[in-house]
C-alpha cells in the first residue's frame, strides 16, 4: 500500500506553482537532450501529423472560431510528399455573425485549395501546375472575401491558413490569430504579424508594449476577411521546422497564455494531442475570456 | 466535391439586362458601377416620356442565407433611404424613390455625368494638378461641414475617399454612398466600419466623430497628390510618404494642411471641417494658379566616373570575368580567353579556341575550367595558360562549368548536361535535355539543376537519373540561384519562378515586364533580376512582393550582382549601374561605349566589367 502511495505521488505532476518557480530556470542540457530525443521518431519517410483543439472558452456563450486540419500523403512523381492543409478563423466578436465569417471563410478557402489539389492527390498528372502556391492561396482568401460578402455582408474573420506540401509553408494571413514555430530547445518564434490596431500603434510608438497588454481595444482589427474592397493579405512561404512544431492559434489562445505557458503545455504532453488539449485547458485556466483554438503540426522523418 | 460547388460555388447573383423596367418606370440602361452588394445601373425615368430623364438606381441584392442577417441588410438599406431624403446639398444626389422587390432592393437617386475620383486618380499617367485637387478639397469640406452641422444631431459620413468622390462633368463633386453615415449621438460606440487605409486610429476604437471625417478627407487628398493607394500601405502611415517626397510639384502650404488633417490625436487636427476649408481657401490665395515646377532630381554622379583601367580585346566581351590570385581571366568574342593582371590590367597571357567565349570562367585547384563556342570545354593552367585537358560536345558551349563534388557541370547546345570528372577529363553521365542548354547549372545537396532553351527545368541527381522535371511556357536562358529552401530562375515567359528544390512545385511566380534571360541574385530576403523591358527589379524572396524596381534605357539581359550595400548590373543601354540595393536609389553609372550583357564581377572594392564595345573596365566600387 505506502508503495502503491509513493508510486502516486511521484507520478504526480508538480503543482502550478512549482512550475513557474523552475520553468523561470532556462532548460539543461539534459533535459533538452531528452526532449529532442522524444520528438524525434524515427520514420523513413517525412510524414505530417496534426491535431487540434477547440473550447467556447469560460465567457461566451457562443463559438464564433472555426478551424480545419487535414494530413495526407501525396503519391507523386519525386517520391511521397506530404500535404497538409490547417486553418484557423475567428469571427469578429463586434460584428454581428461572426460564426456565419469564420464558417464560410474556412469553407470556402480549403474547398478552392482542395479542389485545385485534388488532380494531383487523386489521378496521375503528369502535368505541372499552373499557378504557384501563393497564387493559389491568393485566389482562395479573394473567394472567401466574396463569399463572406454574400452570406454575412458587414460581418468579419480572421484568417491563418497554413499549406504544407513537402517541406514548405505557405501561409495566408489576415487578422490576429498567429502562426508559430514553436521549437524543442522552448524558442517561440511568431511568423505572422496581427493586423491589429493594438500592434500597429506599438509599432507607431504610440503605445509601449506594456501599454498594448492592457489596452482597451485589443481586439479591433484593421484588416479582416470580408471587410473592405481591396484585401492584402499577407502570403509567404517558409520551411517547416524541423525538429518543432507549427501551432495556429486564436487570440483566445495567445492572448492569455505566455510564451513559456505555450512550451510548457507541449513539452509536457506526451502526445500532440495532449498537448493540444493542455494548451486549451491552461488557456481556460487563464479566465477563458474567448472561444479557443489551436492546431499543432509536426513534420517527422 | 459536389456538395461544395452548390454551397459556395453558387454564381453570384445576375446583373438586370438593359432594357428591364423596374417599378413600370425606370428602363435599364446598363451597369455603371459595381459595389459589394449589387451593381448601379443607369436607368431612365419613363414617367417623363417627352425627355430623357436619367436616374442611378443603385441595387442591393440580398444573398445572406441568415434570416436575421436579411434582416439587418434591409434595415441599413431602409436607413440609408431615409437619412438621403432629409438631406439637401448641391453636393448630395438626390434620392427620388427606393422600393424592394424579393430580395432586391433599389434606390433611386439623382444621376451623376460623370466619374468617380479613385478612377480618374487611376486613368491618370501624372500627378493630377494641385489647383485641381484643391478646388474639389474645398469643396468636400464645404459638404462635410453641411453634414456635420446637421440638426438634431450631425452626421458623420464615415466613408471618405476617392471612390465615394463623383467628379461630374462640370468638374463639382458629388459624395455618393450614404450607406454607413449615420448620425452621431455622442458617448455611443458603434462597430468598426469604415474604409481601411483612410480611417483614423480612434474610428477603428468605433468612434464616429466629424473629426474622424476631416482625417478620412486628409487621407484622400494624400491620395490624389501622391497617387499612393493608402489601403495598400500599413495603416496610418501617411507620415512616412510625405506628399513633397513623391510630388515636389505640390506646395508646402497644402502639403502643411494635409498634415493637419491626417494628425495623429484628434485634437491636433482642424476642429471642424469650416476650418479646414478655410486653410485651403488660404493655400489657394497664396499659391494662386500654381505654375508646375520640374521635379528635382537628386545630385547623380554620371560623368565624372574614371576607369582604375581598361583593355581591349578584338572583339565584344558579352561574358563575365573571374578573379583568382591576382589575375584576372576574362573571355571575349575573339575566341580568346585573357589573363589580365587585376591590379593594373596588365596583359599576362592568352589562350586561343577556335570560337567566342561567352561562358565565365571557372577557377579550381590552380586550373580555369570554360567553354567556347568552338564545342569545347577547355581546361587550362590559370598560371600559364597552358592546356590541361580539353573536352568535345557536339554543339557550341555557351553554358558556364559549374564545379561541384570533383565534378564539372555544363550544358552545351548538343542539348545535354555534361558531368566530367575532374581529374581525368572523362565523361561521368550526360543527361538529356529537350533542347539546347545555355544555362549553368546549379547544384545543391546531391542534385543538379538547370534550364534549356525548349523551357523545360530538370533536377538530375548525381548518377545522372531525372529526379523532377519542370515546364516554363518559354525557353529558361537564365541560370538558377537558389538555397535549401527555393530556386529561383527567371525565364523568357515573362517570369521569375520561386520552386521547391525537392520536388519542383512552384512556391510563387513574379511577373516582370517582359521576357528575362538575366540570372538573379539573392542577398538576405531579396531577389534581384533584370529583364528586357529595361527594369531591374528587386523582390522579397518569401511573398514575391516588388520592394523597388529601377529603369534603365535599355534592356537589362546581364545578371546584378550584390557588393557591400550596393547593387551592380549593366544594361544594353551601354551603362554599368550603381544601386543602392535597398532602395533601388542610383548610386552613379558608368557609361561604356556599347551594349553590357555581361555580368559584373566586384572584388576588393573594384568592380571588372566588360563591354560589347571590346574593352574590360575596372571601376572603384
Amino acid at each position: 500500500m505506502d508503495k502503491f502511495f509513493r508510486w502516486l505521488s511521484g507520478n504526480k505532476k508538480p503543482s502550478v506553482a512549482a512550475q513557474d518557480v523552475a520553468n523561470t530556470a532556462p532548460l539543461s542540457e539534459q533535459q533538452i537532450q531528452a526532449i529532442v530525443s522524444n520528438q524525434n521518431p524515427r520514420f523513413d519517410l517525412p510524414q505530417l501529423i496534426a491535431s487540434c483543439g477547440q473550447s467556447v472558452g469560460k465567457q461566451r456563450e457562443l463559438n464564433e472560431d472555426s478551424l480545419l486540419a487535414i494530413s495526407a500523403t501525396m503519391a507523386g512523381n519525386a517520391g511521397n510528399q506530404p500535404f497538409g492543409l490547417y486553418i484557423v478563423a475567428d469571427g469578429m466578436g463586434g460584428h454581428q455573425f461572426g460564426e456565419v465569417a469564420s464558417n464560410a471563410a474556412i469553407r470556402t478557402v480549403a474547398g478552392y485549395i482542395l479542389r485545385k489539389f485534388h488532380p494531383y492527390l487523386f489521378h496521375i498528372k503528369a502535368d505541372s501546375m499552373d499557378e504557384s502556391f501563393q497564387e493559389i492561396m491568393q485566389a482562395a482568401v479573394s473567394e472567401a472575401q466574396r463569399a463572406i460578402q454574400r452570406e454575412a455582408p458587414g460581418s468579419g474573420t480572421t484568417l491563418t491558413a497554413a499549406l504544407v506540401l513537402g517541406q514548405q509553408i505557405t501561409v495566408a494571413h489576415v487578422g490576429d490569430s498567429r502562426a508559430y514555430f514553436i521549437y524543442p530547445d522552448g524558442r517561440v518564434e511568431p511568423i505572422t504579424r496581427d493586423h491589429s490596431l493594438v500592434k500597429r500603434l506599438e509599432e507607431l510608438g504610440h503605445i509601449t508594449p506594456d501599454e498594448a497588454v492592457n489596452y482597451p481595444h485589443r481586439n479591433v482589427l484593421y484588416r479582416a476577411l470580408g471587410q473592405g474592397e481591396i484585401l492584402d493579405p499577407d502570403i509567404f512561404t517558409v520551411g517547416f521546422p524541423q525538429p518543432g512544431y507549427l501551432m495556429i492559434c486564436s487570440d483566445g489562445l495567445w492572448g492569455v497564455l505566455t510564451e513559456q505557458d505555450l512550451v510548457r503545455s507541449i513539452n509536457e504532453a506526451s502526445s500532440l494531442q495532449r498537448a493540444c488539449q493542455n494548451l486549451v485547458n491552461a488557456a481556460n485556466a487563464a479566465g477563458g475570456p474567448d472561444n479557443i483554438s489551436v492546431v499543432l503540426v509536426q513534420l517527422i522523418g | 466535391m459536389s456538395d461544395d460547388q452548390g454551397d459556395q460555388g453558387s454564381p453570384p447573383p445576375r446583373q438586370l439586362q438593359a432594357g428591364i423596367t423596374l417599378a413600370k418606370r425606370y428602363s435599364i440602361q446598363e451597369v455603371i458601377g459595381i459595389g459589394g452588394m449589387g451593381s448601379v445601373y443607369r436607368a431612365r425615368d419613363m414617367h417623363f416620356p417627352n425627355v430623357t430623364k436619367l436616374v442611378a438606381v443603385k441595387e442591393m441584392i440580398n444573398t445572406a442565407p441568415d434570416p436575421l442577417v436579411r434582416e439587418t441588410i434591409v434595415q441599413n438599406f431602409e436607413r440609408e433611404a431615409n437619412l438621403l431624403a432629409t438631406l439637401h446639398h448641391p453636393s448630395i444626389p438626390r434620392i427620388y424613390d427606393y422600393f424592394t422587390v424579393e430580395s432586391r432592393s433599389y434606390l433611386v437617386l439623382e444621376f451623376i455625368h460623370g466619374k468617380d475620383l479613385e478612377a480618374i486618380i487611376n486613368e491618370t499617367n501624372s500627378f493630377l494638378p494641385e489647383h485641381q485637387v484643391l478646388s474639389w478639397a474645398i469643396e468636400l469640406c464645404d459638404v462635410l461641414s453641411y453634414l456635420h452641422q446637421h440638426k438634431p444631431d450631425p452626421i458623420i459620413f464615415r466613408d471618405m475617399k476617392p471612390s465615394n468622390v463623383m467628379v461630374n462633368h462640370s468638374g463639382d463633386v458629388m459624395l455618393v454612398d450614404f450607406g454607413i453615415a449615420k448620425t452621431f449621438q455622442s458617448g455611443i460606440r458603434g462597430t468598426m466600419i469604415g474604409t481601411e487605409g483612410y480611417s483614423p486610429p480612434e474610428q477603428y476604437r468605433g468612434e464616429a466623430t466629424p473629426s474622424a471625417d476631416i482625417y478620412a478627407l486628409g487621407a484622400t487628398i494624400h491620395h490624389a497628390l501622391s497617387r499612393r493607394d493608402p489601403r495598400l500601405e500599413p495603416p496610418f502611415s501617411f507620415s512616412e510618404r510625405p506628399i513633397r517626397r513623391i510630388n515636389a510639384n505640390v506646395s508646402p502650404e497644402m502639403e502643411a494642411v494635409v498634415n493637419m488633417a491626417l494628425e495623429y490625436n484628434p485634437e491636433s487636427r482642424f476642429r471642424s471641417a469650416a476650418d479646414m476649408k478655410q486653410a485651403l481657401t488660404v493655400v489657394a490665395r497664396k499659391t494662386g494658379v500654381l505654375v508646375g515646377t520640374k521635379v528635382q532630381t537628386g545630385p547623380v554622379n554620371t560623368g565624372g566616373i574614371k576607369p582604375l583601367w581598361s583593355f581591349k580585346c578584338e572583339d565584344e566581351i558579352r561574358g563575365t570575368p573571374t578573379i583568382s590570385q591576382g589575375l584576372l581571366y576574362i573571355g571575349s568574342y575573339d575566341s580568346n580567353l585573357y589573363a589580365l593582371n587585376a591590379a593594373d590590367g596588365k596583359f599576362q597571357w592568352k589562350y586561343p579556341t577556335d570560337g567566342g567565349i561567352v561562358t565565365r570562367p571557372a577557377f579550381f585547384d590552380g586550373n580555369i575550367y570554360f567553354g567556347s563556342e568552338d564545342k569545347r570545354l577547355h581546361v587550362i593552367s590559370a598560371r600559364t595558360g597552358k592546356v590541361i585537358w580539353t573536352y568535345y560536345t557536339d554543339g557550341p558551349i555557351r553554358s558556364s562549368p559549374r564545379i561541384a563534388e570533383g565534378h564539372v557541370f555544363f550544358g552545351s547546345d548538343d542539348n545535354y548536361i555534361h558531368a566530367v570528372n575532374l581529374n581525368t577529363g572523362r565523361m561521368v553521365w550526360r543527361f538529356e535535355t529537350a533542347d539546347a542548354v545555355r544555362a549553368t547549372p546549379f547544384v545543391i545537396h546531391d542534385l543538379v539543376y538547370t534550364g534549356c532553351e525548349s523551357g523545360d527545368y530538370y533536377a538530375v541527381d548525381f548518377r545522372g537519373d531525372l529526379k523532377w522535371r519542370f515546364h516554363a511556357k518559354r525557353s529558361i536562358t537564365a541560370s538558377t540561384v537558389g538555397t535549401e529552401q527555393a530556386l529561383y530562375f527567371s525565364s523568357v515567359d515573362g517570369t521569375l519562378y520561386a520552386l521547391d528544390p525537392r520536388n519542383g512545385w512552384v512556391l510563387w511566380r513574379f511577373r516582370l515586364g517582359k521576357p528575362s534571360i538575366s540570372t538573379p541574385c539573392m542577398v538576405e530576403d531579396l531577389i534581384f533580376v533584370g529583364a528586357s523591358d529595361s527594369f531591374i527589379y528587386a523582390v522579397e524572396s518569401r511573398s514575391a512582393k516588388e520592394v523597388w524596381r529601377f529603369r534603365t534605357e535599355h534592356q537589362v539581359n546581364g545578371s546584378p550582382v550584390i557588393y557591400k550595400d550596393s547593387l551592380y548590373c549593366g544594361s544594353v543601354d551601354g551603362n554599368l549601374y550603381c544601386l543602392e540595393y535597398r532602395t533601388g536609389r542610383l548610386r552613379w553609372k558608368f557609361t561604356t561605349g556599347g551594349a553590357v550583357t555581361g555580368t559584373p564581377l566586384v572584388y576588393d572594392d573594384i568592380v571588372y566589367i566588360g563591354s560589347t564595345d571590346h574593352h574590360i573596365y575596372a571601376l572603384l566600387a
